[in-house]
This record gives structure tokens, C-alpha cells and sequence, in this order.
């Protein structure tokens, strides 16, 4: 595949993004409110609330600052504003932000309030913004993109046509020279040998294996029946799956058929190089690409069945589907209708470059469907209770 | 028109990608072949639904994508429908 140009954002530290957030980032659950004043007060800005960010300890609250300082440096992002309720969480996730390069501000409410926090914010947000809108963008390389890839309310038709059509443009993608991920542990289970197999060597293999390992010890341990309508879900149950493995198997022909993966990463982890990357996700959709998101990823490649709608608020979404019926019933939500492979009537080439196509579209402004309508699922993905 | 498809030769069972009403002579093709096979449908199959391409028996494991997907837990007759009343998982049951 010939390496196309794109109209992107370059960031200060090289990083390319495809769109120009100025995010007002909250540290914790009980800061939303003035962090959804401040969204409300500057128009442009975009609020990122969450349900997190109190008493959480050890690998949860490592994850947490990943998620947070991740979300910030996602080169979709051109400045932040952080507000927390005191200044030394919020001070540590600035601080991560502010290696990039961009322009970020932290604010607390504790010895003021959220008035004079929101007061201050604003006018910082106001700042950002301003500067934001007269960045330009420029000629980059599709392969300069970071690509993320996960399926959501699949059926039997996303291991026929969408799943497959994801793994066309990873294997050209990352034959390029371009950087890609994948996860969803729990939802490889019956074709974890697969994945296993494509790993580029033996030391990725085994920390593959330990990651699956370590999902399937939590599933069992908590588990209170053989986990039917959950994995599967009922949409995946109505769409004609039936087991996990028959999940899992329709899942991993979103990773290729050429390329290996490069390296495991941890929850919101960046990749250190280009190639494809396994993470360790959940197999929620608004939970897995919120990962992304914080990892780095500024395209996400969502292949669905019966039609799940998740957005992001930082990374686009792009939905495509092989059921002809959601294609039509649901074309409110599809980006790409790759349904005519069924009939053999689209090549998973075809659809692929079509997919590619879609990508260079969206990479260069075209808002997705996720993005027209407003899916904003902005999930922290969270370890253990806190203490 | 392709009413049913097959990812693998060794698969046991075949996937609806049109709406099948039972009794229906159906056409279809194997994805790892490219070649044409031939069914008749015992029950109606939905879009996206599965129909066994031979009769199974408690106990066996049914095969999609050239790999296991669970076993059977009800007889099954080739042309009939397989779904989470006659087939279950093997990992997390």
C-alpha cells in the first residue's frame, strides 16, 4: 500500500492528531461539577468528567494517572485545563501532561471553592482555546497514525466481513511502518492459541499468556454462573453467537492474517515503537477505548454486528458492519456498510481499502457517526475498590 | 444468491447470511475452498444463525473457523438450528 498524505494536527513533541480538543480534564468524582461549568462557560472546550479519582492506591491508582496524564497527551488533544478538588493530584497529572510540549493548566477548589476555581479556568480555558483554533493543519502520513481496533455487539457476520476488513488494514498498516493495537483478554478465550501464535517472539508470547492467564484467575473467581448473557451478551446471543470461543475466533480476524505483534502493554500504556500491540483491556467497549484513547491511539477501528453505538470524546470512532440489516435498520450509526462481502460480492481487499479510505476521510476533519451524534463514553477502567 | 457460508472445511456448522425458512434447499460456500456446497434447511435459521452441516450427538464438539466453539448438549440433526439451546461452552462452563 502506497503510504497516503493526510491534513493533520502535528503536535509539539512529533506526535500527529486528527482533531483539536481543548479538554477540561477532571482529577476526581467530586471536581465534575466545576469541570462541567468551565465546558459550559468556553464554548469549544470539551468536559471530561468521570466517576474516579479518590482513595484509589497501588496498580489501580497507577492506572489512573496513566489514564488521566494519557488522555491529556493524546496528540487529538492541543491543550488541557485540570481541576481537581486539592493541588497535588491534579499538579502530578499536569505535570505528565506538560512533557509533551502542550499548553496545560491545573486548578483546585479546596481554600476557595468552585466559584473562583471556575472563574480562574475559564479564563485559561478562554486562552487555550483561542490559541487552539488558529493552529492549522499540515500535510502527515497515514502511517504517522496510531490505530486502535475493537469489536462491540458483534454477531456472526463480524467474524465474516467487519472483523476481517479491520485485519486487511492492520496487515497494510503495519506494513508500512504504521502503529496499531488490539485487546480484549477475556474475549480471546477459545482462540488465545491464535494470538499466542502471532506473537513476534517468545518472551511477547509468554507475557501474552500471563496477561490472558491473569483474566481468566479474576473471571473464574468471580464468576456466579457459566457467565451466559454477559459473554456472550444477549445482542451477541440475538445475533447468532453462541459461546465465548465463537466470540473469540470471529474477534482475532481483526488482527490480521500477516502481521505479529510487537509487545504487550498494560492497561492505557503507550506503545514505544511502531507495529501492532496487544493490550490487556476489558472487552467493554467504552472501557477498552478510553485505554486507547490514554494510550495514544487518535483513530479507533470498531467493527459491530447488531449495532453498538459507543463514541469517544477524544478519539474517533469509526463503525462498520458486515449485517446487511444493521447496515440499513441502523445507518444512522455506520460509518462503512462492508455487508456486500456475505454475498461475495465486496473482497475483504476491497473492504479494507474502502476502510482505509474512511480513515484518510476521518483523519482529515469528517466527523464520524459516533461523533455527529454525540457518543461521548469517557470510562475509567478501574482495577479494585478503593481503599 | 449465497444463502450459507463456511469458514472451514472441518467446520460442523454453517452461518445464515440470509433469513432461511425451513425446507428450503439452500446454496453455499466454503470461505477456505472457495467452493460451492449444497443443504436443505430442517428449521427456519435467521440471518447470522447457525444450521449444522451434519446430525451431532451429546457430547461432540462442534467446529467453526476450523476450531472448537463448544459441544452439544441436545441431539442435533443436520439442517437444524445450533444455538444456546444444544450447544454450550467448553471454557467457562
Amino acid at each position: 500500500m502506497k503510504d497516503q498524505t493526510i491534513s493533520a494536527y502535528r503536535r509539539e513533541n512529533g506526535r500527529v492528531g486528527v482533531r483539536n480538543h481543548v479538554i477540561i480534564l477532571a482529577v476526581d468524582d467530586i471536581s465534575n461539577a466545576a469541570t462541567e461549568a468551565v465546558a459550559n462557560n468556553i464554548k469549544g472546550t470539551l468536559g471530561l468528567p468521570h466517576s474516579y479519582g479518590r482513595l484509589q492506591f497501588g496498580e489501580d491508582l497507577e492506572l489512573f494517572f496513566r489514564t488521566m496524564i494519557g488522555t491529556g497527551s493524546n496528540p487529538n488533544v492541543a491543550a488541557a485545563v485540570v481541576i481537581g478538588i486539592e493541588p497535588g493530584w491534579t499538579q502530578k497529572i499536569v505535570d505528565g501532561i506538560a512533557k509533551t510540549g502542550k499548553p496545560v493548566a491545573g486548578f483546585s477548589i479546596e481554600g476557595q471553592g468552585d466559584i473562583a476555581c471556575i472563574a480562574q479556568a475559564s479564563r485559561k480555558a478562554k486562552e487555550f482555546v483561542q490559541w487552539a483554533t488558529e493552529l492549522q493543519r499540515t500535510e502527515c502520513k497515514f502511517s504517522e497514525l496510531y490505530i486502535s481496533a475493537k469489536c462491540g455487539e458483534s454477531d456472526t457476520t463480524t467474524g465474516l466481513a467487519s472483523c476481517p476488513a479491520v485485519g486487511n488494514v492492520i496487515d497494510k498498516h503495519c506494513a508500512n511502518g504504521g502503529m496499531a493495537s488490539f485487546g480484549e483478554t477475556t474475549e480471546l478465550t477459545g482462540a488465545e492459541h491464535i494470538v499466542a501464535a502471532k506473537a513476534v517472539n517468545e518472551t511477547v508470547r509468554a507475557q501474552f499468556q500471563a496477561m490472558f492467564d491473569d483474566y481468566q484467575k479474576l473471571v473464574f473467581g468471580e464468576k456466579t454462573n457459566d457467565l451466559s448473557e454477559s459473554q456472550p451478551t444477549k445482542g451477541n446471543i440475538a445475533g447468532g453467537l453462541t459461546t465465548i470461543e465463537e466470540k473469540a475466533l470471529g474477534n482475532v480476524e481483526k488482527i490480521g492474517k500477516h502481521t505479529k505483534f510487537v509487545g504487550c502493554l498494560k492497561p492505557a500504556e503507550m506503545p514505544a515503537d511502531k507495529g501492532l500491540w496487544f493490550m490487556d483491556t476489558s472487552s467493554a467497549a467504552a472501557e477498552a477505548v478510553t485505554l486507547w484513547a490514554a494510550s495514544g491511539a487518535v483513530v479507533h477501528l470498531f467493527p459491530t454486528g447488531q449495532g453498538n453505538v459507543i463514541g469517544n470524546p477524544i478519539e474517533p470512532v469509526i463503525k462498520l458492519s458486515g449485517n446487511p440489516k444493521t447496515a440499513k435498520l441502523m445507518a444512522d450509526h455506520i460509518d462503512l456498510d462492508v455487508s456486500p462481502v456475505l454475498q461475495g460480492e465486496m473482497t475483504l481487499d476491497q473492504a479494507g481499502d474502502a476502510l482505509i479510505e474512511m480513515i484518510v476521510r476521518t483523519a482529515n476533519g469528517r466527523n464520524t457517526a459516533a461523533e455527529a451524534l454525540g457518543h461521548r463514553e469517557f470510562v475509567m477502567t478501574k482495577l479494585y475498590r478503593s481503599a | 444468491m449465497i444463502q450459507f457460508l463456511v469458514h472451514d472445511r472441518a467446520d460442523t456448522v454453517g452461518v445464515a447470511v440470509v433469513d432461511i425458512a425451513a425446507g428450503t434447499e439452500l446454496t453455499g460456500r466454503d470461505l477456505s475452498t472457495n467452493k460451492p456446497l449444497t443443504a436443505k434447511a430442517a428449521q427456519d435459521i435467521p440471518l447470522g444463525h447457525k444450521l449444522a452441516l451434519k446430525d451431532l450427538a451429546v457430547g461432540d464438539t462442534v467446529i467453526k473457523y476450523g476450531c472448537e466453539i463448544g459441544r452439544i448438549v441436545q441431539p442435533v440433526k443436520a439442517g437444524q438450528l445450533v444455538h444456546v439451546h444444544n450447544l454450550k461452552t467448553k471454557r467457562w462452563a
